[in-house]
């Protein structure tokens, strides 16, 4: 039988971006302002959804969707914040992608709400390869974890609109250099905005949420 | 790890193509992945020998085309390759760059009987 070449062309993750189309289609129409929270493990990203909650909660509606490898520690604490919370456990997958999130989209009341937080996994490797719908790219990138990581993981910073500097209440015990730290994550991406916050002390997070609440409003406008 | 669902998107759009063009079997998927793509060519291979199995697929000759990282100074517009994660510019030492290559992550095409 004779070999036939079928040319294809096509990106390999293309279904997930039709999908993400879809979602952001939906939460567009809903007027939801969507947050893709990406950072290793334990940077904190519940930390920063959980401070943003207890001040905006009163003023914003907020939902969330939770994505771990396996267990519903976070999602409880959400839950327990009185915050429509879907959890999705991957089972060992290291990203959320636009199928996970259309099915958790499905269990919330996107007609009640004006702010979606999705927490993706937490990795540093593929998760931005993964559109998932969402109007905002985020990275935490916490102090502990050096100074060099834009460098060691350019992509996922390339990608992000914007980027958290946590736990900056730890400074003084270690080396990390902010201002290489900046200069790297704007090499790679000068459109960035940067917040230097600590969940921990409270430092830095009204300015994030000053800049997140506006957004909100301009989506609502919309 | 995450070469377990890029696998399963890249069979499912081979198998896709390979209906639509009424073939008895694959036998060769020709791929193209960026150095910065993440993605590990044999781990790959790895998951496509489990996943393919019982289909047209099976026995399929993957093929990967790795390209390298190429990026590109905003200051000179020198395009250069980095080296040990090292993103400065060899010629004016600015760092602020755009990623120009390196992020591919598609499929070519396919080859059929």
């Amino acid at each position: 039988m004779s070999v036939k070449v079928i040319t294809v062309g096509e990106q390999i993750l293309g279904k997930n971006e039709e999908k993400a189309k879809e979602n952001k289609k939906l939460l567009d129409k809903n007027g939801i302002l969507t947050v893709n929270i990406m950072s290793s493990p334990g940077a904190g990203k519940t930390s920063l959804i959980m401070n943003s909650i207890k001040q905006l909660g009163k003023k914003v509606r907020i939902a969330v969707i939770e994505g771990d490898v396996a267990s519903s520690v976070d999602a409880d604490k959400i839950n327990a914040a009185g915050i429509p919370v879907v959890q999705i456990n991957t089972g060992g997958g290291c990203h959320l992608d636009a199928f996970m999130v259309a099915d958790a989209l499905d269990n919330l009341p996107l007609e009640k709400t004006d702010l979606l937080f999705i927490e993706n996994v937490g990795n540093l490797i593929c998760p931005n390869n993964y559109v998932l719908g969402e109007d905002v790219r985020m990275m935490i990138a916490s102090m502990p974890e050096g100074d060099d990581k834009p460098l060691k993981y350019p992509a996922m910073f390339a990608d992000s609109d914007v980027v958290v500097i946590n736990k900056t209440d730890l400074q003084p015990h270690l080396d990390f250099n902010e201002d290489a730290f900046r200069k790297a994550v704007t090499g790679l991406n000068a459109d960035v905005t940067i917040f230097p916050i600590s969940c921990k002390t409270g430092a830095g997070v009204d300015a994030w949420l000053e800049w997140l609440e506006d957004k909100v409003k301009s989506k609502k406008g919309k | 790890m995450h070469e377990a669902s890029v696998t399963e998107s890249l069979l499912n759009l081979a198998l896709d193509k390979a209906k639509e063009a009424k073939a008895n079997k694959i036998t060769r998927i020709n791929l193209v992945f960026g150095e910065l793509s993440g993605i590990v060519a044999e781990c790959v291979q790895f998951y496509f020998d489990v996943i393919s199995k019982d289909t047209l697929a099976e026995g399929a000759a993957l093929n990967f085309e790795m390209k390298p990282a190429v990026i590109r100074c905003n200051k000179c517009k020198k395009e250069f390759k980095p080296v040990d994660q090292d993103w400065t510019c060899p010629d004016c030492r600015e760092m602020s760059i755009d990623i120009v290559s390196g992020r591919e992550c598609y499929m070519e095409s396919i080859e059929v009987e």
